[in-house]
């Protein structure tokens, strides 16, 4: 399958891809990891006129802790972000990056190009919304950074102007005593999740002292399950309460029937992905190491 | 909407050789290998980023080549099945997916063994969970994968011992 012709533009910098994008117009589209882009262009879903390469620009490709944040840069690719030791630290980080589809995806799908895509089936954006996540934004003399709820604005829709290009994506380590979860149910690897949960708590003694509960897949964008979280804020945790965190869950999510499942099917999925979630969450809070991993149907 | 765009001069080392060509930028990498190269080891299935029959290694990292521009290939170094064999002597995998009854139809079997190649350079001993994450992307429709599976550890028997040097 051939995408429509379009021009090919190598960018030599952040700032040449920007000055690019400002001068080809509307017209224009990044190319990043292209996982997702390039499939969209073979089944003509998206047309641009003129393609604007990021890949050959040197030194995108990072992942850098100071202050108590990671920074990824624009190109980091989802496999980087799986084998980073340093990343493995924060644990739902990794279960996302070594999540997403397959292999060979993740070899060349990029964690700025997949917040920049805004796929309301992608799993980064269902992540970081658990953590304090900031996205700088670049146009070609200046930037500006916005937090990850700024950024996201619907589906496949974000904060970018069309001439501004994600250049950093930063992401603050979580207290001690924190943990997370990230589970996601798949038909199979390659295909984007049916529903996914992710979760992110810090614990007290015994109590739960906060908690992030993020949906993906249920929602033009990801969920927040706040009344889900407030079941558990300040609470010891039992499996009782977390069944009833599953239930708000359940009740926040937005959810549409398509291919992969009913509306119902997929409220009811993703509380229980919730749970699993919350509890992996919890003993990785208390320092336990727990291997988490998708659900393929 | 441009009818064709102004082509593009790339160099593509291939299995070893350099391949300098000028490609129209809308060009997949597979499309480049199977018809400017003649490659035709490098399969297309589904050609929607699901199935992995299209799978290379780019600088040394297993891609579905149905979802990178020719373009994009610019100074990279590719391997594809047909750079496994050496002086004729089969690659260990390919020998291994051969005795161990690793294929049926054969489609898949190109993506698989660059998959397994990828996998086992960076892991020599995988386990059986291994083996299945490292081969996700990689669908076969014929058998079951078990012997697959098989094929793949014995290859990494094989890949580990002192006189196979590669």
């Amino acid at each position: 399958m051939y995408p429509r012709a379009f021009s090919y533009h190598r960018a030599s910098s952040l700032k040449d891809a920007a000055t690019l994008l400002s001068q080809l117009g509307e017209g224009a589209k990044l190319l990043a990891g292209g996982q997702s882009l390039i499939p969209l262009m073979k089944l003509r879903f998206a047309n641009p006129v003129h393609l604007v390469d990021l890949n050959f620009i040197s030194g995108t490709s990072y992942i850098r802790e100071q202050d108590g944040a990671f920074r990824f840069g624009p190109l980091t690719r989802h496999a980087e972000i799986e084998k980073s030791a340093s990343v493995a630290r924060v644990p739902i980080l990794h279960d996302c990056a070594a999540g997403i589809a397959d292999v060979q995806v993740r070899n060349r799908g990029t964690i700025g190009g997949s917040l920049a895509e805004a796929d309301p089936s992608g799993d980064w954006a269902t992540v970081l919304l658990t953590l304090s996540c900031e996205v700088r934004c670049a146009v070609q003399s200046s930037d500006r950074t916005l937090k990850l709820t700024e950024f996201l604005k619907d589906a496949f829709t974000t904060a970018l102007a069309p001439d501004e290009l994600v250049s950093e994506v930063i992401v603050k380590v979580p207290p001690e005593n924190s943990g997370g979860a990230y589970i996601a149910f798949k038909r199979t690897a390659p295909v984007y999740p049916t529903a996914s949960a992710a979760v992110q708590l810090t614990v007290e003694g015994d109590r739960c002292k906060d908690i992030t509960i993020a949906l993906g897949c249920v929602g033009l964008l990801p969920i927040r399950a706040r009344e889900g979280e407030a079941a558990l804020r300040g609470q010891q945790i039992t499996p009782k309460l977390i069944a009833s965190a599953a239930d708000a869950a359940r009740a926040a999510a937005d959810p549409q029937s398509d291919m992969r499942g009913s509306a119902d099917y997929k409220r009811q999925l993703v509380g229980a992905l919730v749970k699993r979630a919350t509890e992996a969450a919890l003993r990785r809070a208390r320092g336990q190491q727990v291997e988490v991993s998708h659900i393929y149907a | 909407m441009p009818e064709a765009a102004p082509g593009v001069s790339i160099q593509v080392r291939v299995n070893g050789k350099l391949h300098p060509r000028e490609v129209e930028p809308r060009k997949l990498l597979v499309e480049f290998i199977r018809e400017d190269l003649e490659l035709t080891g490098t399969h297309i299935g589904c050609d929607t980023t699901y199935c992995g029959a299209c799978t290379v290694l780019m600088n040394g990292a297993a891609v579905k080549s149905c979802t990178v521009f020719a373009v994009q290939a610019d100074g990279a170094e590719i391997t594809t099945v047909e750079g496994l064999a050496k002086n004729g002597d089969l690659h260990p995998i390919q020998k291994a997916f051969g005795d161990c009854y690793g294929l049926q139809c054969g489609y898949c079997t190109p993506g698989l063994m660059i998959s397994a190649l990828q996998l086992l350079k960076d892991n020599p001993t995988p386990n059986r969970e291994q083996i299945r994450k490292a081969i996700a992307g990689n669908t076969c429709r014929c058998t079951g994968y078990q012997n697959i599976f098989k094929a793949i550890e014995n290859a990494a028997t094989t890949m580990r011992s002192p006189s196979h040097a590669d």
